[in-house]
């Protein structure tokens, strides 16, 4: 019976690992043949190259402009990200800490409107900013950033705020802080675990994120580097070799990333699902 | 302000801490405080949206200065539009077979990898997850290379008739293609959501059961699955959303091919307003999608509320 049920659980490991085997094996195969040209791949996607060049990733480097893309989506996930977690923990302490009804009605709205789906607004969104001519720039699509990502982290941390005792704020402002100060030295520190949570899912889908940037930035020069990706793979559809380096140098620095703050991520993500 | 006497009780705090009696100094403190967010969510989410249900009336083909309000002339357009509802009922069936796949998948593995000690636990969870790190875009290459040359390459070497050919010029499979992509895409996240639960069920309760006599399946049956309820809800409801709403990795898998056989509902929706400039009849589809995702989203919620036991 021990044996039985030893040898059963090494089958359910060895199950697991061929699962994860199979899972992760899509980024192998990207892997492996950004290192060959475009004939190996086609006589055969599964053996190794003949020889371990790098000219796909330097043609694939140069030519869809990593550089700039990556130096693109850095700017916009950072600031977007700051902006977001800074001014709705603002928001849900104002919230949380005075009873004006228009604050509940915009809590209210804020709340109801995570039902909103992007593409019941992209079109008008597209009309109105288009028609001021407002589209075409970095800063829009942060500003729309803080409009789509405000919601949930007001909720975010409006459940966090709540629990916070009002004896350490009470302290502080009979010292003569102001509510400003007083945000700012006291609550926001204690937010710390809420933002890091808030900081990492919004990263994720900033960081990935298609569908609006490719409405909002129209030039190259300000493109994201999933736009860059998908606009150079329609460029050179059939040079394989040279779109798995692509493919390849996009999904590495999302890799290192998660290699060093796996925990971290993972954590986010259960606490970001359980609070929501 | 303070005098230094100033004997501080719990109702002179709240007095501080509601300093504001003036209309304009409410009016400063809120704009200090919430108005970055205000000013962005009204003019990124409430304006559109408004905007957006005035659109549906109307006949804009987004260029022209002048337009007719046309009633609800856009609705019947889209009721009678075989298109659309072809591309619905697609999206429809890819939803159904995702939630369930991804929902029954990701609770297996969250199951198993919080079971009795397997080896490497953390690293299976940290592997099982990895896709959910990369966008849609980038993913959807990835498998269209997957798809195209290596399938193809196995199916040809060792004579598999279904695998030889690109499943995604064969419109009886392409849907099938998104499927296996999202499924791939999301299970290792739901997995995440269901460890979270999973390591809430309180340990005593699982061993009182144990004592009681049930067997594996049944405590999983009875026990541990009614607990799993406000886990499923959050998961169900997330596959259904994002299911709705899938437009990257259908871009870039697909593109809606061959012969729109995969088009689901967002690409088509972006289609009729943004190439075919026919900005009244897409928002009207938009519009319509969404009371439908609302509607079966608060009717999944409400209805599996009632599903939900006390530990």
């Amino acid at each position: 019976m021990k044996a039985l049920k030893r040898i059963g659980s090494i089958l359910k490991t060895v199950c697991l690992y061929a699962l994860l085997a199979v899972y992760l094996s899509p980024f192998a195969f990207v892997a492996v043949n950004a290192f060959k040209s475009r004939r190996e791949i086609l006589s055969n996607p599964f053996g190794l190259p003949q020889v371990w060049s790098l000219s796909n990733f330097i043609n694939a480097f140069n030519r869809m402009g990593f550089v700039s893309a990556f130096v693109n989506s850095l700017i916009i996930t950072v600031f977007s990200v700051i902006v977001i977690a800074v001014f709705s923990a603002m928001t849900a302490y104002l919230f949380v800490r005075t009873n004006w009804l228009f604050n509940k009605v915009m809590f209210f709205a804020m709340v109801a409107a995570m039902l909103i789906p992007f593409q019941a607004i992209m079109i008008p969104l597209v009309q109105i900013y288009g028609g001021l001519n407002l589209l075409n720039s970095r800063w829009i699509l942060v500003y729309m950033y803080l409009g789509f990502g405000t919601s949930f982290a007001v909720f975010l941390y409006h459940g966090f705020i709540k629990s916070i005792p009002l004896e350490l704020e009470e302290a502080a402002l009979i010292d003569g802080c102001s509510r400003l100060q007083v945000f700012f030295k006291i609550v926001f520190p204690l937010l710390k675990s809420t933002t890091i949570t808030l900081i990492i899912l919004n990263v994720l889908w900033i960081w990935n994120d298609f569908l609006l940037p490719s409405l909002v930035l129209i030039s190259p020069a300000n493109r994201t580097l999933p736009l860059t990706t998908f606009y150079f793979h329609g460029t050179y559809t059939s040079d394989y070799g040279l779109l798995m380096a692509a493919l390849a140098l996009t999904i590495l620095p999302v890799i290192i990333f998660y290699a060093f703050l796996q925990k971290h991520i993972i954590k986010g993500v259960m606490e970001g699902a359980i609070k929501a | 302000m303070f005098p230094a006497f100033f004997v501080c009780t719990k109702s002179e705090v709240q007095r501080v801490l509601a300093l504001e009696k003036r209309f304009i100094d409410k009016l400063k403190t809120y704009l200090i405080f919430a108005g970055p967010t205000t000013l962005a969510f009204l003019t990124v989410i409430i304006l559109p949206f408004l905007f957006g249900i005035y659109l549906t009336f109307t006949n804009w083909d987004g260029i022209a200065k002048a337009y007719d309000f046309v009633g609800f002339s856009n609705y019947v357009t889209v009721f009678r539009d075989d298109a659309f509802w072809r591309s619905f009922l697609l999206t429809v069936k890819y939803v159904a077979y995702t939630v369930v796949i991804v929902n029954t998948l990701g609770f297996i593995l969250a199951y198993i990898l919080t079971g009795d000690q397997v080896p490497g636990q953390n690293l299976l969870r940290t592997g099982f997850f990895v896709p959910n790190l990369i966008g849609g875009i980038i993913l959807g290459l990835v498998w269209r290379f997957i798809f195209s040359n290596i399938l193809v390459f196995i199916g040809r070497q060792l004579n598999i008739s279904f695998l030889s050919y690109s499943w995604l010029t064969n419109p009886d499979k392409v849907l099938w293609t998104l499927v296996i992509v999202s499924v791939w895409q999301y299970s290792g996240y739901m997995m995440i959501i269901f460890i979270a639960g999973l390591v809430n069920i309180p340990k005593d309760l699982i061993e009182a059961a144990r004592i009681d006599g049930a067997n594996g399946f049944q405590r999983l049956r009875m026990l541990i699955l009614p607990l799993m309820v406000p886990s499923f809800i959050v998961t169900v409801f997330l596959t259904i959303q994002r299911g709705f709403m899938v437009y990257d990795v259908n871009l870039a898998l697909t593109q809606g091919g061959p012969f729109k056989t995969s088009e689901l509902i967002s690409m088509h929706v972006y289609e009729k307003a943004f190439l075919a400039q026919q900005y009244g009849v897409g928002q009207s589809q938009a519009f319509f999608l969404f009371l439908l995702v609302a509607a079966i989203s608060v009717t999944q919620v409400y209805f599996s509320k009632k599903l939900e036991v006390e530990a």
